[in-house]
């Protein structure tokens, strides 16, 4: 009887199915890849943000990464430092970024992910960010710099609040953390495509759709593919291999060149525009391979 | 004051709370290939046998423990021994870690070495032992370090180390450890992370307080052998803390040694004027615990989690954190941490140098300046250690705008 009990209950924890999974269920049912453009939070000021995001969104940009800026990004590269380093001195908080996300939710229901490193987070205290973040409608959370190995408190602060918990795979990961990774993830799993910092780069490497298959036999879970991606070729290589892919500082480069928010909205959402559209025939080009 | 059995980390990495593994996923491969060479290393008998032929004809080891005969008589109050870590090769005790490491790289097959270095003295000590092994070496230095510390800049590319500006944040020690990380995330095959102090993910606090407690050990068996006795107190510096924690480990059992770390007091006591991360006591503000840099320790930063800018006259000791194990010996009451401002080590630089003929380097020059501080309200009969980590010719520049 326990352990019927048990089962029960375990299926009653289960989270219905958030924005996140919505979104991934309806790109696999209209045969899409996704795109998941990464916006660094503050990067000229919370307000202009506000604009980019809902014109991201608005060009088709499927999940939004919101960047919390901090002041140590290891493992980002110049573009996303600069970036960041523009949002601290407008005065962007964590807090600041989750007031963002109520905002934005106020006028869209795209899928938000805060992309944060752990300090900002950990001072808040686990608990007061995941309320704070699911009461103002984030989706998910990512911390860059937290492993699985420190992430007990962290992901059952999480689930209590319906948050989505995403953590990376890297091409160094072995196939036992892959599992594990895995495992703990929930909405999408994010695949690093390369070891390095964030950034565009010319090509994607090679031994990547051999990472992304060994990524796919440990998770059911959407896979979405980052770090160095910001041409439409790209994306079209990883048609047919992964589920979405994770624009970030190729966004911000527009960002960083725009004279006004207007045009860094306009800047962004057109390479949203040009990815997507690239994501849309990436994928039916797997449909016709498969037929 | 409790005595404590040395027996962490845990499998974690945790010296109770503190310590443990925060960094991108994509290093935690190479973290546990550091971990497994690191405990085969160690199980090998002709590692440690070949390490200590280093350490011996090419570092200089054993260093003296010299009685610091004029100063002890000028304080007027306690017997005053002097670890001599100053006259080892490159100057500081910065090559006892990088040998250790520069071996272990050796074993593991790995080419190339990274660095960061804030007064270059662990840059200088790493790009000596990659020319002995013959490897290559790049060492990430901020400017306003390589602008302080010139003269190291110099020789660590006269050694053949490519030395790497850092121009982001305060341009010092924490900035040169975030570009070491990029650039070992974006290399980890084929590179080794040098880390020069007790600092960053497991097992790097570990790894390096193992090669640094040589220090201890020798300072133990020294004392004994010149007064018959345990010491009374250990003085050491602490930026990282890796100086402090060589001479403290071995005495961590005997109960009756008291251990002071001092951190650098800057010119003031709010955040950003200052790298006193223990020493909130002393009215220092903005430490609290927090991530950075790989690990959980005491770090200076604003309410929202962001890490503060720091200040010191001294490189080595301007950084915002502080290693993992020294956050824990506070924590416990083993060890107390107190603050010198960038005044109080400059003086006591001039002072070492008229009393002793040694000129320390500043970092070791706060150590000296607590035991100067605190020399009057000691007992004639009581004996001190002070750690003099690293000699002072690197400072000249520094040193000669204040003297």
């Amino acid at each position: 009887m326990s352990e019927n009990f048990a089962t029960w209950q375990s299926a009653l924890a289960v989270q219905p199915a958030g924005r996140i999974a919505r979104r991934f269920r309806a790109l696999a049912e209209a045969g899409e890849m996704g795109l998941v453009a990464y916006i660094t939070a503050g990067d000229p000021s919370l307000a202009a943000t506000e604009k980019i995001v809902l014109a991201a969104a608005e060009a088709g940009a499927d999940v939004i990464e919101l960047g919390v800026p901090f002041s140590d990004p290891v493992a980002d590269g110049p573009t996303i430092q600069r970036a960041s380093d523009r949002a601290l001195r407008s005065g962007t908080t964590l807090a600041g970024v989750i007031e963002l996300v109520r905002r934005i939710r106020a006028n869209s229901e795209v899928p938000l992910v805060l992309f944060s490193y752990f300090n900002p987070i950990l001072q808040m205290g686990l608990e007061k960010f995941a309320a704070a973040a699911a009461a103002a409608g984030a989706d998910g959370v990512l911390a860059t710099d937290l492993t699985l190995e420190e992430a007990v408190e962290y992901r059952a602060a999480l689930q209590a609040h319906g948050l989505d918990t995403i953590f990376l795979a890297a091409p160094t990961s072995t196939d036992a953390r892959l599992a594990q990774i895995g495992a703990a993830s929930s909405g999408f799993l994010y695949v690093i495509s390369r070891a390095g910092v964030t950034g565009e780069r010319e090509a994607l490497p090679a031994d990547l759709p051999a990472l992304i298959r060994r990524a796919r036999k440990f998770t059911s879970l959407p896979i979405a593919v980052g770090f160095g991606i910001s041409l439409p070729t790209h994306v079209t290589v990883l048609g047919g291999i992964a589920d979405a892919a994770v624009v970030g500082s190729a966004l911000m480069a527009e960002v960083e060149k725009a004279a006004s928010t207007d045009e860094a909205a306009a800047a962004v959402a057109e390479r949203i525009r040009v990815l997507k559209s690239a994501a849309r025939t990436g994928v039916s080009r797997r449909s016709s391979e498969a037929s | 004051m409790s005595a404590i059995a040395p027996m962490v980390p845990d499998a974690r990495g945790r010296y109770g709370r503190y310590g443990g593994r925060y960094v991108p996923e994509t290093l935690m491969a190479p973290l546990e290939e550091l971990e497994r060479a690191y405990a085969a290393a160690r199980a090998d008998s002709s590692f440690q046998a070949e390490l200590d032929s280093l350490l011996h004809n090419f570092a200089g080891r054993p260093t003296p423990l010299q009685f610091a005969e004029r100063l002890s008589a000028y304080l007027g109050g306690p017997r005053i021994y002097i670890k001599r870590e100053d006259l080892l090769h490159t100057g500081a005790h910065k090559i006892n870690n990088a040998l250790g490491q520069g071996l272990l790289v050796t074993r593991m097959g790995k080419k190339r070495i990274i660095a960061e270095t804030g007064a270059g003295q662990h840059g200088v000590a790493t790009a000596t032992v990659a020319a002995k092994f013959g490897l290559t070496c790049t060492v990430y230095m901020g400017t306003e370090d390589m602008e302080r510390q010139r003269l190291n800049v110099f020789r660590m590319r006269l050694l053949g180390a490519e030395v790497v500006g850092v121009d982001s944040g305060s341009r010092t020690l924490k900035d040169a450890i975030n570009e070491a990380m990029r650039d070992w995330v974006t290399n980890v095959e084929s590179s080794h992370y040098l880390l020069g102090s007790v600092l960053g993910a497991h097992p790097y606090p570990q790894i390096v307080r193992d090669f640094q407690k040589v220090i201890g050990e020798e300072a133990r068996a020294q004392i004994a052998q010149a007064e018959g006795r345990l010491p009374d107190t250990l003085i050491a510096c602490v930026g990282g803390g890796s100086n402090a924690i060589g001479l403290f480990h071995a005495f961590l059992p005997d109960a009756s040694v008291r251990m002071i770390g001092v951190e650098a007091g800057g010119r003031g006591t709010t955040l950003g004027e200052h790298a006193a991360r223990l020493a909130a006591a002393s009215g220092f503000s903005g430490a609290r615990p927090g991530v950075l840099q790989g690990t959980y320790t005491y770090v200076l930063q604003n309410f929202d989690g962001q890490i503060a800018t720091t200040h010191s006259v001294s490189a080595g000791l301007d950084y915002p954190g502080v290693g993992p194990e020294h956050a824990w010996l506070a924590e416990q009451g083993r060890a107390e941490y107190c603050a010198v401002s960038d005044a109080e080590a400059v003086e006591a630089a001039r002072t070492l140098a008229r009393l002793e003929g040694i000129i320390p380097a500043l970092e070791s020059a706060h150590a000296l300046a607590e035991v100067i501080r605190r020399a009057p309200r000691m007992k004639k009969d009581e004996l001190v250690i002070l750690n003099l980590s690293g000699r002072g010719d690197k400072d000249m520049d520094i040193l000669s705008r204040y003297v």
